[in-house]
């Protein structure tokens, strides 16, 4: 998949992106958010950090750089879309995904580990795992607390678009799981034809042994093959 | 001419930055304090003489980038 990951002022985690998708095979290039043209690209990844100084709210700014509307062009083409923690913040802002993230309802910015179960794995970039199956991921954000009104996370559960939730290792959902106090313990989402995901934890920063595990490897192996 | 967009979350939209303020009041003394909601007051200088005009276009702000409508609600007044 050719692969273009972008890059906003006060981004942050664009290397580790880089590094997850060449682990996995992708030859990706890095996209200043000027660019205008993103033509022949198959996957845009919006990496984590801090866009603009997170000034206004998380991903505000962002949302209206000049290369958003080729992320719109290519999502109307049917093109991929990853957004992780900030680009997922993002993708809301801009209106590619439902709903909003809202201060973790303990106020505090949390870094940690955390495990999340697979919800579907009919789509590009859950193929490698198992319906079901918790993988461990980094959370590490301060605005994860994902919110929509009961209408819409009634449609996006009734159209199996939850992607990931928060869970235990053993795949409870439960309060204690759901650290920043997402809406029915959501920690990603699907557009309706599959093709966009957003989610809060990091899965980029586990795909190396050396990084202390693999956990997130197969989202970015399936990307690759894709 | 100047306008204010007032931003505020909705109601029943959590808002743990109000909670924790009415939880110093009250830990400061404050026990009338019920409920404390936070929000954000943005000023804005335009280059319009008229009231209606300059209402109309920074209504059009709230709503492209100063609101969230998903979780926040907007009042826009303007300084005649």
């Amino acid at each position: 998949m050719k692969t273009g990951v972008i890059i906003f002022p006060g981004i942050n985690r664009e290397r580790d992106m880089m590094i997850a998708l060449r682990r996995s095979g992708a030859e990706p290039r890095m996209i200043w958010h000027k660019e205008t043209d993103l033509a022949g690209l198959d996957l845009i990844v919006l990496p984590g950090g801090f866009s603009h100084g997170d000034y206004l709210r998380c991903g505000a700014m962002a949302a209206h750089s000049p290369v958003m509307t080729a992320v719109r062009e290519h999502v109307v083409r049917g093109g991929y879309l990853l957004g992780v923690c900030n680009g997922f913040q993002i993708l809301t802002e801009a209106g590619l995904l439902p709903g909003a993230l809202l201060h973790n309802a303990s106020l505090r910015f949390l870094s940690m580990d955390c495990h999340l179960r697979v919800e579907r794995t009919d789509t590009v970039f859950t193929s490698q795992y198992q319906r079901g199956q918790v993988f461990r991921a980094v959370m590490a954000h301060g605005d994860g607390n994902y919110f929509a009104d009961e209408a819409t996370l009634d449609r996006l559960e009734g159209e199996g678009l939850v992607a990931l939730r928060y869970a235990t290792p053993s795949g409870d959902v439960t309060p204690e799981a759901n650290r920043n106090g997402s809406a029915r313990a959501i920690a990603g989402i699907l557009s309706p034809n599959l093709r966009v995901l957003g989610l809060m934890p990091h899965p980029e920063d586990l795909v190396d042994p050396l990084m202390g595990g693999t956990d997130g490897k197969p989202l970015f192996d399936a990307l690759a093959v894709a | 001419m100047k306008a204010t967009v007032t931003v505020m979350l909705k109601p029943g939209v959590l808002d743990p930055q109000g909670k924790a303020i009415g939880h110093a009041l009250h830990t400061l003394g404050f026990g009338t304090v019920g409920e404390v909601r936070a929000g954000k007051v943005i000023e804005l200088e335009l280059a319009e003489s008229d009231p209606e005009r300059a209402r109309v276009a920074a209504d059009e702000m709230a709503r492209k980038l100063l609101a969230n409508t998903v979780i926040e609600s907007y009042q826009v007044s303007v300084d005649v």
